[in-house]
């Protein structure tokens, strides 16, 4: 111990060799911040110019203010169309989650003649392309000598929502351990009970995460809409026909409101989520 | 007048069951009773058909054809919340979504019990986890849910407790540990338990009765006592332990003992030992049975001449030998190491002895390689 080592020089690390260490480091973060900047620059562009003093058209900056925030429905129709795009949106979200559920039920749970059928079938709607389902509902609704609307329209949405709803619940019941709800019914809970204090309590963020989607895809459809809503007019459809002579402003504020709104909702969830696991 | 299933209590019986699922025959015409009050181990390989036949006394699957009983109640066709019997499973199957209080008092609240709170402290006592009441199941370590998975159990005092692999998942300090807990809770709280499990260690450790169930059979049933001394058939005498099989013939009758011709030399063993079934049989000595001396001293029992020390372990308590006899076989021999240091070194000529009570007789038709394949911790799920 007592004899004196020598101590040898540090090594130095050559400036490339450093160079690339650094980028293997923060590459991803690189990557992230491009990425992240492709998604989120529109959306800023939309939020920036919800506060433009546009006049008639929102094509150029002409100064800041206030007034398309206090006044959002100051645009003719604007309101009318978002109320429209609301009450659709509800009511084929509400039916698409509640039969969508029950087919991911039957198809996951149970075994019957045509179920790997029906597991094909349910993603058509949402591998046809939406002009010709627009189309072909229409004819359809015309055949049955009933007019383009409201109804027909929120009949529409929920038939594409409903795919969407069954794969995301379906995916839910995948993942959930059969071995919990035969623990249930092991405790003296029957069919019934062990359906509602277990399985539904445990597939329930798979259906509001369905719900969500359903609820954003029927507000943000306007091909199917075009078709079968006649002459009620829904928020893209409001905003299509704007286009041509100029999109006022509020249309930049209910679109960032709308962004917003989806933004508290994911991180509410993610709050209770990581309350829940705590 | 018929009892309400869930007020069954007894013995548990099944009878003739048989389950397949398409050709696969899990469980072959099985009838075992399992005595009210006891702990009863199923011990095999997987795909033994032991958790098949849990599940079916659960209730989670129904049998092909038999039935099963609990008490005078015939229960094979019940529903699994209508009979008096909880199931511990392999990963526990806590609700995720529930708290610990809340997972324990699911079976009370079920039945409508009055005293929820009062049962689900006293079980929360009894496994020494109170403190965890409020939290998640995620937040427990394994051994935290293996306990609490019990407690949500027994807090029912079902007529049957069903354990299936429950210390499966935990690792061997842990496992020795919920050994001893277990079976000390069995005796605090007076219920059956039915223990499934393929380590023959953690059913010695526990059950007082073993059936050891091979290709939806069961081999043998006894306790670990009977079991590992006087195995009937090769599967049991290796799956239970290790044990030396050595082919001979039977020569002949001494009163109560049989004369036993292993390639030449003459060995006695009692006849109430031997399953033989005509004049071949398989001679079985567990490995600590044997005793090693040096060519030329004298020795007592059933000797073995011309072994010759092929390999030694030292393990610590006891030290492990290979020997390899004329015929060419390799036999197996524990010594304690009473003595410090391994008295024989590797090449040395040796005799081998035992006495002739240790000996078991096999059918002399056996596969002399069944259960050996079979590696207990390999099988962890």
């Amino acid at each position: 111990m007592s004899t004196k080592v020598k101590e040898a020089p540090i090594p130095t690390i050559p400036l490339n060799a450093r160079l690339s260490r650094w980028f293997g480091r923060n590459l991803l973060r690189i990557y992230m911040f491009f990425g992240f900047s492709y998604l989120f620059i529109p959306v800023a562009y939309t939020f920036a110019f919800s506060f433009n003093d546009s006049g008639k058209s929102n094509l150029i900056w002409k100064g800041f203010t206030f007034s398309n925030w206090q006044n959002p429905c100051g645009a003719p129709q604007i309101c009318e169309a978002l109320g429209n795009s609301i009450k659709i949106g509800f009511l084929a979200t509400v039916f698409s989650t509640i039969l969508g559920t029950m087919i991911a039920f039957a198809i996951a749970r149970y075994k019957f003649a045509g179920r790997s059928s029906s597991n094909l079938l349910i993603f058509l709607p949402m591998a046809t392309p939406e002009i010709v389902l627009g189309a072909s509902l229409l004819s359809l609704f015309l055949v049955f000598k009933v007019n383009p609307g409201f109804w027909p329209t929120v009949i529409a949405h929920v038939v594409f929502c409903i795919s969407f709803v069954v794969v995301t619940v379906k995916a839910r019941i995948a993942s959930l351990d059969p071995r919990l709800e035969q623990a249930a019914m092991d405790l003296y809970a029957n069919e019934v009970e062990t359906f509602r204090r277990v399985t539904l309590p445990l597939v329930a963020p798979g259906i509001a995460a369905a719900a969500l989607l359903a609820f954003s895809l029927s507000f943000d459809d306007f091909i199917i809409t075009n078709f079968n809503s006649g002459t009620m007019t829904t928020f893209p459809k409001f905003v299509y026909v704007s286009a041509a002579r100029g999109i006022p402003a509020q249309a930049n504020v209910i679109g960032s409101s709308m962004f917003f709104l989806a933004l508290a909702i994911v991180i509410a969830g993610q709050l209770v989520n990581r309350k829940k696991a705590r | 007048m018929a009892i309400d299933p869930i007020d069954a209590r007894g013995d548990l019986r099944l009878t003739r069951i048989t389950k397949t699922y398409g050709d696969f025959t899990a469980v072959d015409d099985l009838t075992l009773t399992i005595p009210k009050g006891s702990f009863f181990a199923l011990l095999g390989p997987s795909g033994c058909g032991k958790t098949t036949t849990l599940r079916m006394v659960a209730g989670l699957e129904e049998p092909t054809v038999g039935s099963i009983h609990l008490g005078d109640t015939d229960i094979t066709t019940t529903r699994p919340y209508q009979r008096p019997i909880n199931t511990v499973f392999q990963n526990y199957a806590l609700f995720p979504h529930l708290t610990i209080f809340e997972n324990i008092a699911f079976g009370l609240r079920r039945r409508g019990v009055k005293d929820v709170k009062e049962q689900v402290d006293k079980v929360l006592n009894l496994v020494e986890l109170p403190h965890l009441a409020e939290r998640k199941p995620t937040q427990l370590s394994g051994g935290q849910q293996q306990r609490i998975a019990l407690a949500r159990a027994i807090v029912n005092r079902p007529a049957l407790l069903l354990l299936d692999e429950p210390l499966g998942a935990l690792d061997l300090k842990l496992r020795r540990q919920m050994q001893i807990e277990l079976k000390w809770i069995q005796r605090e709280v007076g219920l059956t338990f039915v223990h499934v499990t393929h380590d023959q260690e953690e059913a010695m450790t526990m059950a007082d009765t073993i059936a050891v169930m091979n290709e939806g059979r069961i081999e043998q049933m006894g306790s670990p006592v009977d079991l590992y001394d006087d195995p009937e058939t090769a599967f049991v005498a290796n799956f239970l332990g290790q044990s030396n099989l050595i082919k001979g013939k039977i020569d002949g009758n001494d009163g109560d003992s049989l004369v036993i011709d292993l390639f030449g030399q003459k060995i006695s063993m009692p006849k109430s030992r031997s399953h033989a079934v005509d004049s071949s049989l398989y001679a079985g000595i567990r490995p600590e049975k044997f005793r090693i001396s040096r060519t030329g001293s004298t020795v007592r029992g059933n000797v073995l001449t011309g072994g010759r020390i092929e390999d030694v372990s030292y393990i610590g308590v006891s030290t492990q030998y290979v020997v390899a006899m004329p015929w060419g076989q390799e036999l197996m021999v524990f010594e304690q190491n009473d003595d410090g240091v391994p008295p024989f070194n590797k090449g040395e000529e040796v005799v081998i002895s035992w006495e002739p009570n240790f000996t078991f007789g096999l059918r002399g038709d056996e596969d002399i390689e069944a259960g050996t394949e079979v590696d207990p911790e390999q099988l962890d799920e």
